[in-house]
């Protein structure tokens, strides 16, 4: 005898329906204000700079660590959604739309390259959502990208370059020679330097042109040799810093020049070994050998070091701190989780999380902060992290941004 | 540009020379594969950049430069052989592309392998204590390892010549090369021939990149520039020509090198020029045989 | 049940199945399309299902030229960015309207196919590939260095479409749902362009010529002439997928025209079949959902592609699709004969 499944199904169904229609009791049941407050991350945790990215990671999570065990914002607790961009603007904008449409983030913070921050921008103020961006660029500070939306934590190239130039080019000569990565960084880089430079009065040789990820540098690097500079600035960035920086060791260029870089990061010196790094000096937004003279950097550097066993916060770590730091500060002084009163609120903040005083300049919504100046040791290291000796710290100062005007912006406050 | 003197030419050419030796070796491995197996090794990149990573590893294993020397080749042989065996073998006779493809997908697992076994981030190289500094040329200084990357490259491609042209076994992959029907006919086993001579292009790129490893950064990305540039000279030699591989390696090296002096924003674009140039002239490149390929 | 009321309904159910194949087959537009309609339902998001809808559109194409004349070209991603750039550029530097910029990134997606197909074509089986794999670089170097336009490293950005005018309509292209919409219908025309393009006598001759080129020529069918045309049309239908893309993300990133994107069409095809009309479609999507679900999972996600990749290569040469396909009509054949 058959049975009639009929039946049995018709009251699965109403069963069913009766199950998808209860989240509507449940919500009203629960708390009212329990819906965490989204921050989109991502970030290249595959690809060249994966090392710099899960620093951003963990930076960042200490940061929602901090916010939520202090109560959070209205007993709302934040969370932080990673995602893979795998260093690729195309996979950037997919993943920032899949946290826009599907994850329904409130805000987005990240990136690492200069390309996947645009793109990351391009996607989030068409759809009103706030950036901020923990990468460096030029471009995102000029008024074809830029919105109400977009924020940027980090340094950019021009800050950085102009620090290191300032610091630099009256210690050690006058004639410079450029070795500078073929790419809208490093060609913002050089146009830094140039700029400072130029009322120092240094006397540009040659500003030579590698392809972006070149392995070998033997054949730029006998003619640099042949102009005999006083300073050499390698204008490049990561592993491309890491191969020329070795290889103009090799080549034994060290002995007449100045080897600078305007970004030396804490995971390339790292990477590149003390041998290849030495004596080479440049800028950076942090390094955590900044505590004994920064009050904040000390406890920041503390809370990530029992967060992560004792290990120390990288460069870009700590822009993943600040970055979702003050986003979140926003919030609760927006008393609003929607991006435009988030925005507003942001863009009159003044804070100090990690590196001293910090603000967003009102035309380009650019953090106006200092630049440190390190150099590299490889004598008298305490530890493994002890590989930087800070020299100096530029203050941070409004006039060593471009001006608003120079950027295309109209509003200024 | 006045600087451009003629001790700097010498230099900027030498420099070349070293930059080609490595390319040689690349695409020895590479026209040995093809010019025997037909197969057109994707993952040869990988290869290179695997031996990046076992050279520096052994090297800090052993302190030995040497002896990692030695045992690179041997690893990235034997990882050659196993590949050839069980993953490209049956796919012969299926038709020219597959074996292409597969090699594609090997290579993205070779990529991903280093990274797990060794980090994303890479290893940091150093030259081997005994080759550091530079040497006087009469015409300029040069890093003293880059040439002994020349000189260890020239003796690794004497040594495939003797190998090929002087010993029996080079004379069955020769044979092989030219008609794979007869040899079987006579009795040997040419899948074996195959299967060691896949091992041999292997271990030779394996080689290249730990003789490379102390000049540029040792990291899983390193393989894929290196593949395509690989690609452009095999061509410009002959696909399968060893000759050619040796001779288009340089010309690509120095033509790249010289580039890089006078135009270097053209330097990368100039050698891709000079494959298409190639193969739309004399696509069986400098010293391949016409006809080999349709 | 006696048996042979047994064999009776096999017979029954494989005549229904073998009707069912040939339906599918004369109307396998329409039932793509049927398809589609849904598909967004299937995935967790649309931004992938749009993706999704490009990146099927990409391998069409190219498997135009792969899968059906035979010739494996490793350059394709020129055409996918060359659309993407010209639509971006019409758009950001030229202020055009949407429904100008596509077809402006079409044409000039052809205009290349004809230029380097006509290089191309004088050569045969590996160095085709290899001279593809040369000029793609080539065009994606000048791409790079044509900072003014193209952004270089940083991408064309601003590839702003907000507001879609359609008949007294005004839609709205950011929200996903009508995006995704929008793209299916050019993505649908397309199509069923190729769809009548295959079945034509064109088509068969494509197919004599990757059977055997030397025949084909015997049988007195020009056989330059009609490689040429072949890559032409891939490069038009790589080139609206191109548009698309550039519309849907609001930029065009560098990396459209490197050999990796090439490459990635070629694992498409083989993932779906090279051979079917669909198999490329299917492909697309497999590849990218396994991308998307894989990236979630580990950070090994090359490692898993290039896995199922080789799995594939090996065992499966004629992909999800294909393999299905002639499974079906196996049983089929085998039913009827009963």
């Amino acid at each position: 005898m058959t049975t009639r499944p009929s039946l049995n199904r018709r009251r699965l169904l109403t069963a069913g329906a009766a199950a998808a229609a209860s989240p509507m009791l449940f919500s009203i049941a629960r708390a009212q204000g329990s819906a965490p407050i989204k921050i989109g991350f991502p970030t290249p945790l595959t690809g060249a700079f994966s090392a710099e990215a899960q620093d951003q990671v963990r930076a960042a999570e200490l940061a929602v660590k901090e916010f939520n065990a202090a109560g959070g914002y209205k007993g709302r607790m934040a969370e932080l959604l990673v995602r893979d961009d795998k260093l690729n603007p195309g996979e950037a904008a997919t993943r920032t739309l899949e946290l826009i449409e599907k994850d329904k983030v409130d805000f987005v913070v990240g990136s690492l390259s200069a390309a996947t921050q645009l793109s990351i921008n391009a996607v989030c103020r068409d759809r009103k959502v706030l950036f901020n961006s923990i990468s460096q660029s030029d471009a995102i500070n000029e008024a074809k990208d830029w919105s109400l939306y977009t924020f940027h934590e980090a340094l950019n190239p021009h800050l950085t370059a102009g620090a290191v130039a300032r610091y630099a080019f009256p210690k050690f000569g006058k004639k410079v020679v450029y070795l500078t990565a073929d790419y809208a960084y490093g060609h913002e880089m050089v146009r830094g330097f140039q700029r400072a430079g130029q009322s120092l009065g240094m006397q540009t040789l040659a500003d030579i042109r590698h392809p972006l990820g070149a392995a070998d540098y033997s054949a730029f690097l006998p003619r640099i040799q042949a102009l005999k500079p006083d300073v050499l600035v390698l204008c490049n960035f990561g592993r491309d810093l890491v191969n020329s920086a070795k290889q103009a060791t090799d080549f034994g260029l060290k002995q007449n020049t100045k080897v600078i870089a305007p970004v030396l990061l804490y995971t390339s010196r790292l990477a590149g070994g003390a041998e290849a790094f030495e004596g080479i000096l440049g800028g950076t937004s942090y390094y955590w050998g900044m505590e004994d003279k920064i009050p904040s950097a000390k406890a920041f550097n503390d809370a990530f070091r029992k967060a992560n066993n004792g290990a120390v916060p990288s460069d870009y770590g700590a822009l993943g701190y600040a970055g979702v730091k003050s986003v979140l500060q926003a919030v609760k002084n927006a008393d609003a989780t929607d991006s435009t009163r988030v925005s507003i609120a942001l863009r009159q903040l003044r804070y100090n999380f990690y590196k001293g005083e910090q603000f967003y300049r009102k035309c380009d919504h650019q953090s106006v902060q200092s630049v440190v100046i390190v150099e590299s040791k490889s004598k008298a290291m305490k530890d493994k992290y002890d590989v930087f000796n800070v020299l100096a710290i530029e203050p941070a100062d409004e006039k060593n941004l471009r001006s608003c005007d120079e950027l295309g912006h109209k509003i200024t406050t | 540009m006045s600087e451009i003197t003629p001790q700097l030419l010498g230099i900027q050419l030498v420099a070349g020379i070293a930059l080609g030796a490595v390319y040689a070796l690349l695409a020895i491995g590479l026209s040995l594969i093809f010019g025997m197996l037909n197969v057109v090794n994707f993952a040869h990149g990988a290869f290179f950049m695997v031996g990046a990573f076992l050279g520096v590893y052994a090297l800090g294993l052993t302190g030995s430069f040497w002896f990692s020397l030695l045992l690179v080749p041997l690893a990235t042989g034997l990882i050659g052989l196993v590949v050839e065996r069980f993953l490209v073998r049956p796919l012969y006779g299926r038709g020219i592309d597959y074996p292409l493809l597969l090699t594609f997908g090997l290579s993205y697992v070779l990529v991903d392998a280093m990274r797990f076994f060794f980090g994303i981030e890479g290893l940091p190289s150093s030259t081997p204590a005994a080759l550091r500094g530079a040497t006087d040329l009469g015409f300029g200084f040069f890093p003293t390892y880059r040439l002994f990357l020349i000189v260890a490259a020239a003796l690794v491609i004497g040594a495939l010549w003797l190998f090929i042209e002087k010993t029996r076994y080079g004379l069955i992959i020769r044979a092989g090369a030219r008609d794979p029907e007869i040899v079987r006919v006579l009795g040997i086993d040419v899948a074996k021939v195959w299967l060691l001579v896949f091992g041999l292009g292997t271990a030779i790129a394996g080689l290249a990149g730990a003789l490379a490893a102390p000049t540029r950064a040792v990291n899983p990305e390193m393989g894929i520039t290196v593949l395509a540039e690989s690609f452009v000279v095999t061509v410009v030699g002959g696909m399968g020509s060893l000759p050619g591989a040796v001779v288009a390696g340089l010309l690509v090296g120095i033509v790249f090198s010289l580039t890089s002096l006078f135009a270097p924003e053209l330097a990368e674009l100039s050698i891709f020029v000079l494959m298409a140039v190639v193969l739309l002239v004399r696509p069986q490149g400098l010293f391949g045989k016409a006809g080999q390929m349709g | 049940m006696s048996e042979s009321t047994l064999i009776e309904q096999a017979r029954g159910s494989a005549g229904a199945l073998a009707a069912v194949l040939r339906f599918t087959a004369r109307h396998r537009v329409g039932m793509v399309l049927a398809f589609l309609l849904v598909m967004p339902l299937l995935l967790p998001y649309e931004a992938l299902a749009v993706n999704i809808l490009i990146f099927g559109l990409y391998a069409v194409g190219f498997n135009l030229l792969f899968g059906y004349t035979g010739l494996l070209s490793f350059g394709h991603a020129a055409f996918l960015g060359i659309g993407s750039y010209l639509a971006g550029i019409a758009i950001v530097s030229f202020g055009l309207p949407w429904w100008a910029a596509i077809p402006i990134g079409v044409l000039a997606a052809t205009v290349a196919g004809v230029l380097i197909g006509l290089l191309a074509i004088r050569t045969r089986g590996i160095y085709f590939s290899m001279v593809t794999l040369a000029l793609g670089q080539i065009v994606y170097y000048a791409f790079y260095k044509a900072e003014r336009w193209t952004g270089g490293e940083n991408g064309l950005r601003g590839v702003r479409v907000e507001k879609i005018d359609l008949l007294g309509w005004q839609l709205d292209f950011v929200d996903p749902v009508t995006k995704y919409y929008v793209v299916l219908v050019f993505v649908a025309a397309a199509l069923w362009f190729v769809s009548r393009v295959l079945a034509s006598p064109f088509g068969a001759v494509i197919e004599a010529v990757r059977e055997n080129e030397t025949r084909a020529a015997a049988c007195g069918f020009d056989v330059a002439r009609t490689k040429l045309l072949a890559f032409t049309l891939s490069a038009a239908v790589c080139g609206l997928a191109g548009t698309l893309r550039a519309l849907h993300l609001s930029i065009v990133p560098i990396d459209s025209l490197h050999y990796l994107q090439s490459g990635q069409a070629v694992m498409m095809c083989l993932l779906g079949g090279m051979g079917t009309f669909f198999g490329p479609f299917v492909g697309a999507a497999v590849f990218l959902y396994l991308e998307d679900v894989v990236t979630h999972l580990t950070a090994y996600w090359m490692a898993a592609v290039g896995t199922v990749f080789m799995v594939f290569v090996l065992f499966f040469p004629r992909g999800i699709w294909g393999s299905t396909l002639a499974w079906l009509e196996r049983i089929a054949a085998r039913g009827e004969r009963a």
